[in-house]
């Protein structure tokens, strides 16, 4: 049973609900959405997973299990699902529950969010039909000259427009919301951070549009092909920024599950908003960091955009690494956890999903995902690491085990706060994110160190069998890729739980309708 | 609490402005990575043949 008190907001009757266990409004409308567009989400997060333990396995020279053809296919394949339609399916979900019920206003347009959905979801399969047919087997960045088939870049079109739409209604909800002043004073913090998000997703797309449009007119042999160093410029314009939206949407969901699990407030919101727009200004110049091996941009370009541009937006990150778990020290000493130094950080409910999923991102994120990104973003290092193992080995950190983690354990909190279904075999569900974890961090370190040994980027066959000279590599390089093989199987484990339970709850979990989501 | 007497400062009124935001948002980077970039591209010289 639903309150049946209009909540408060700009609702009309009917439009909107209050829910039960955190009090907020729940706008019925962009409910619809954030279901959809979440389930499209863990779709592609399920056809990505399993293009990642076969890819693992064929890195691992022990199992070696694809062919060349299928390998570079499947990492076509597990890039675009991974790196764009999961996080991005999910971002437009947080982006409508930002917009409407941190906001406390209804949804702009639902037609414009079906449109912005269908677009969305057509393109993705579009896309993945294209690949699977074995035409596009160009991976993620689709560097011209390398052609795909022209329904690859046009799935890939119609899903940036979708997306650019769904951006759209939350900007438009932002507008209504602030007409019918909704909210007194500053923007909600975690609805500020989805603002963030969305700003940066308008570069993001649009730069998309301008590298892929003419890529896709080229495929359809309606032009020249695109100049291969204006399409890396234009292309990473999208492809680093894309993952910029993540960084904000992940330290949203930190803000919010730190709230949500042991009820934590920013310390400053100042401080915290200052972080987020040091991200909106800087944060998607650093997108330079790609092009820091390329000829034909300039020493200045390179050095202004990545040594000192991206370091603000570093030092954006910094700020989210102290204040986030500040907030929880303040929230946990308030309830008595404040024996010694960590007290609070040994009593904090490890128990929970949510939180474990949040703390374990923000260290995963912050040590290593920053660290190998700060030093890879140099000039002088990027030009030893280029291309290497050491790259995958920085981003399973940072878009993995920082973003990928911390939206599962949003996940614990949306089903059963916005399906209104509740999670079963608890005891599974407060292992996951433990193995998931440790999996993607044997990963990184793996890929990391591989790549300090020179281990080569989208290499089918490191050991390059059947090549007239003997090239391999140390003894070591092989551990290393044994760790990484091993990591990936125990994080394909926690990942595979984390959708069997996720599924199970949305359709089959208990309804918890009329009373508060039962407590982790 | 927030005086309403005193003049908000100039850093909450950009934080407080979304729509300054997503104008800067957009302006910074396409400036300094885009059109600084395809600038960098257009004017280099032609290598020449050895």
């Amino acid at each position: 049973m639903t309150s049946l008190a209009l909540p408060v907001g700009n609702f009309r009757t009917g439009e909107a609900r209050t829910c039960d266990t955190t009090g907020l409004p729940v706008c019925l409308h962009a409910q619809r959405f954030i279901k959809l567009n979440a389930v499209c989400a863990v779709v592609a997060l399920l056809v990505g997973a399993i293009g990642a333990i076969l890819l693992g396995l064929t890195r691992w020279p022990a199992v070696h299990l694809l062919p060349a053809d299928w390998y570079y296919r499947v990492l076509t394949l597990h890039g675009i699902n991974m790196l764009i339609f999961w996080i991005i399916f999910l971002e437009i979900a947080i982006l409508y529950f930002a917009g409407t019920t941190l906001l406390k206003t209804r949804l702009a347009s639902t037609k414009l969010a079906w449109t912005s959905f269908l677009l969305m979801a057509v393109g993705a399969v579009l896309t993945n039909i294209t690949i699977l047919q074995g035409t596009a087997d160009v991976m993620m960045t689709s560097y011209a000259p390398l052609q795909a088939h022209s329904n690859f870049y046009l799935g890939m079109i119609l899903f940036a427009v979708g997306a650019l739409l769904g951006v759209g209604n939350f900007f438009a909800c932002v507008w209504i919301a602030r007409r019918d002043k909704t909210y007194q004073g500053s923007m909600p913090l975690v609805a500020f951070g989805a603002l963030a998000a969305a700003i940066i997703a308008v570069v993001a797309i649009l730069h998309g549009a301008i590298a892929l449009v003419p890529t896709w007119l080229w495929s359809l042999g309606l032009m020249d092909a695109p100049d291969a160093g204006w399409y890396r410029l234009l292309w990473w314009g999208i492809g680093h920024q894309s993952q910029q939206i993540n960084v904000c949407a992940m330290v949203s969901t930190w803000y919010l599950l730190a709230t949500l699990t042991v009820g934590a407030k920013p310390l400053n919101q100042l401080v915290c908003r200052s972080a987020f727009v040091l991200y909106v200004l800087f944060i998607n110049i650093a997108s330079a960091h790609h092009l820091l091996v390329d000829p034909g941009v300039s020493a200045g370009w390179k050095i202004w955009n990545t040594s000192y541009a991206m370091y603000l937006a570093v030092l954006a990150s910094m700020i989210h690494g102290f204040t986030v778990p500040a907030a929880v020290e303040v929230a946990q000493r308030k309830k008595g956890h404040d024996r010694g130094l960590f007290g609070w950080l040994v009593k904090a409910p490890w128990a929970n999903p949510g939180f474990s999923a949040f703390f374990l991102s923000l260290i995963i994120f912050g040590f290593i995902g920053g660290i190998t990104g700060v030093t890879l973003g140099t000039q002088q290092i990027n030009i030893i690491a280029h291309n290497t193992l050491r790259i995958p080995g920085h981003f399973h950190a940072t878009v993995v085990g920082g973003t990928s983690l911390a939206f599962m354990g949003l996940c614990y909190y949306v089903v059963p706060l916005i399906f209104r279904r509740e999670y079963a075999a608890r005891a599974l569900c407060r292992l996951q994110p433990y193995l998931f974890g440790i999996g993607i961090v044997l990963v990184s370190i793996g890929m990391s160190f591989a790549g300090s040994y020179g281990v080569p980027r989208r290499h089918w066959d490191v050991e390059f069998s059947g090549a007239p000279f003997a090239k391999g590599f140390d003894s070591g390089a092989h551990v290393m890729l044994g760790l990484m093989g091993i990591g990936a199987v125990l994080a394909f484990v926690g990942l595979l739980t984390f959708i069997l339970l996720t599924v199970h709850a949305v359709f089959l979990g208990k309804r918890n309708e009329g009373r508060a989501m039962t407590a982790w | 609490m927030h005086d309403p007497q005193r003049p908000v400062p100039p850093l909450q009124r950009l934080m407080d402005n979304p729509w300054l935001l997503l104008l800067l948002g957009v302006a910074i980077p396409f400036l300094s990575y885009t059109a600084w970039g395809w600038i960098s591209m257009m004017t280099m010289a032609k290598a020449t043949l050895p």
